[in-house]
């Protein structure tokens, strides 16, 4: 019985397994050796040197890093918030209600990140539909609202938006009512409940969610090109001005790396904590 | 403990606007695609439907919508297969490697897709392959792939061992018990999955930008347009391009209604 179970879990993972390692940990482990050959060679059989690691702190690289990461925290920061009681009101208050916004907030997913965040740049621009109509109304119009950092955290909080609801109301969900009810009952004020109940209890949720969060926001690129300009450049846009532009793959891949690394960490000390059984099939 | 009328009522306004706020953008870009101006500009005086009708004539366009058809269709088909062992994998059977496994298929999803789409650039030009739509298909499923396997094992999680138990009790060998007991209990999850993977990649961006070669889907289009400079097509491709996914995700959702009402 054991020994089937063990044998058809092992073949049917076989797959999915194989291809990822094929398609996702080769080309890491790819750039992985990519980024300690000497700058602007195309193949991996040279004399491996740190050169492109020498030139990400030389050239300030690690500017960008800094700013990716900022961002990418101030944009879950701000993501936290804004979430937390919608997602409260979904797994607690709600209930037909809940759906509309499930099925509202997924269908945004459906439309390519780039199409929305132009839909922005026509709404926030100069001319556009939110300055446009206040100069018409008004007679007094003002500089379009794009181009600074803010728009670009609003950016990044606007996309990843639905990684932090759904995860956190799922959390929310695992907080028991009677929990909640006793707490109350010993006269625990509001926010003492929200500090010594529901935050621990939600904890697994708002990991996941401010993990994904963080992470995407890190590697995002079309935010700052779209709605930056080019107020700051990011860290996927340097990778990716090295690999086209620069058309050197070490630095780019160097780069890469750095990012691969914080990410990297983050996200598998986060999944390594979490009980996956317990958060997707609820069980236990 | 039941919060009070008016605090529901305040969070039903809540979640208003954050929806109404998710949808601004799309409004904007609907107004945009009927100016009849070339150089657009708020409040919008001509309104036209030129310019459909313009894209709708474009060879461009036809072999950008077929070639992201043909990507998205083909990603469908793969992650749904793909998806459908996996979930069985990460959520059915107890097995030695299980743990690890499962935080390899969540490894993807948490990945910067553009660092990804950059790095299979790098792996197939490693081994020889020609960057065209058939890599960019497998850029989408590293992604899409651990997506529609986590959709599956939603469903799977809920499926009962016993009955697989009892088809082999019966005599009914693996084959037999795939096709006729676990098959139909994860269709559902299947069919969601496969809707997800569609849509998933239909709108994707950063995976395509390296990993298509000379070939171009729409959303890579419409990036170039959008960075080169603004052109009237752009919000009338894009709303077309939206218009595409709310038909097909209509008839996924009314289908499986009017099939219960046929049949009661």
């Amino acid at each position: 019985m054991k020994g089937r179970e063990h044998r058809l879990g092992m073949l049917y993972a076989l797959p999915v397994a194989g291809f990822l390692a094929l398609s996702f940990l080769a080309p890491i482990l790819l750039v992985a050796a990519f980024s300690i050959m000497p700058q602007k060679v195309f193949t991996i059989f040279h004399m491996p040197d740190f050169s492109a690691y020498g030139e990400f702190l030389a050239q300030g690289y690690w500017r960008s890093v800094a700013w990716s990461l900022a961002m990418a925290f101030a944009a879950t920061a701000i993501l936290f918030v804004i979430c937390w009681p919608l997602a409260f009101a979904m797994a607690k208050v709600f209930r037909g209600f809940t759906l509309v916004l499930t099925i509202g907030v997924v269908m945004t997913l459906f439309v390519s990140e780039n199409i929305r965040l132009f839909g922005w740049v026509l709404t926030l621009m100069k001319g556009g539909l939110i300055e446009g109509h206040i100069r018409h109304w008004t007679g007094t119009g003002f500089d379009g609202l794009l181009y600074n950092v803010p728009v670009i955290v609003f950016g990044l909080v606007y996309v990843y938006l639905p990684f932090m609801l759904f995860p956190l109301a799922q959390g929310i969900a695992m907080v028991p009512d009677d929990a909640r009810q006793a707490a109350f009952d010993l006269g625990a004020s509001r926010w003492q409940i929200l500090r010594e109940i529901e935050l621990p209890l939600a904890a697994p949720g708002i990991m996941v969610g401010c993990l994904l969060c963080f992470v995407l926001s890190a590697g995002a690129i079309a935010e700052s090109k779209l709605l930056g300009g080019q107020a700051v450049i990011v860290i996927a846009d340097e990778v990716e001005t090295a690999f086209t532009y620069g058309q050197n793959w070490p630095l780019g891949a160097a780069l890469a790396m750095v990012l691969i690394a914080i990410v990297g960490a983050i996200a598998i000390w986060g999944i390594s904590k979490a009980d996956l059984d317990a958060m997707i099939g609820r069980r236990r | 403990m039941k919060p009070s009328r008016l605090s529901h009522i305040l969070l039903v306004l809540y979640g208003l606007l954050i929806l109404a706020l998710l949808y601004l953008p799309l409004v904007s870009v609907g107004f945009a695609s009927v100016s009849k101006a070339r150089y657009l500009s708020f409040p919008i005086r001509r309104y036209s439907t030129d310019w459909y009708g313009k894209a709708l004539e474009s060879d461009t366009v036809r072999e950008l919508l077929i070639l992201s058809l043909k990507v998205a269709g083909l990603v469908t088909v793969i992650s749904m297969v793909l998806g459908f062992f996996g979930a069985l994998a990460f959520a059915r059977y107890q097995w030695r490697f299980r743990k690890l496994y499962q935080k390899l298929i969540l490894l993807p999803i948490f990945f910067p897709q553009t660092v990804l789409g950059l790095a299979l650039l790098m792996w197939f030009n490693a081994i020889g392959i020609v960057p065209s739509w058939k890599t960019a298909v497998v850029a989408h499923l590293v992604w899409i792939a651990p997506i529609a396997t986590l959709i599956i094992a939603i469903r799977a999680y809920s499926f009962d061992p016993a009955l697989e138990e009892a088809a082999r009790d019966m005599g009914a060998s693996t084959g037999e018990i795939l096709r006729e007991v676990t098959i139909p209990l994860l269709m559902p999850g299947v069919i969601s999955a496969g809707l997800f993977a569609f849509l998933l990649s239909w709108g994707n961006f950063p995976l395509s930008l390296f990993t298509t070669g000379a070939d171009s889907t729409l959303p890579e289009w419409l990036y170039a347009k959008m960075v080169s400079g603004y052109s009237p097509l752009v919000p009338t491709v894009g709303m077309l391009s939206v218009a595409a996914s709310a038909l097909l995700l209509a008839c996924a959702l009314t289908i499986p209604w009017i099939l219960r009402r046929v049949r009661s």
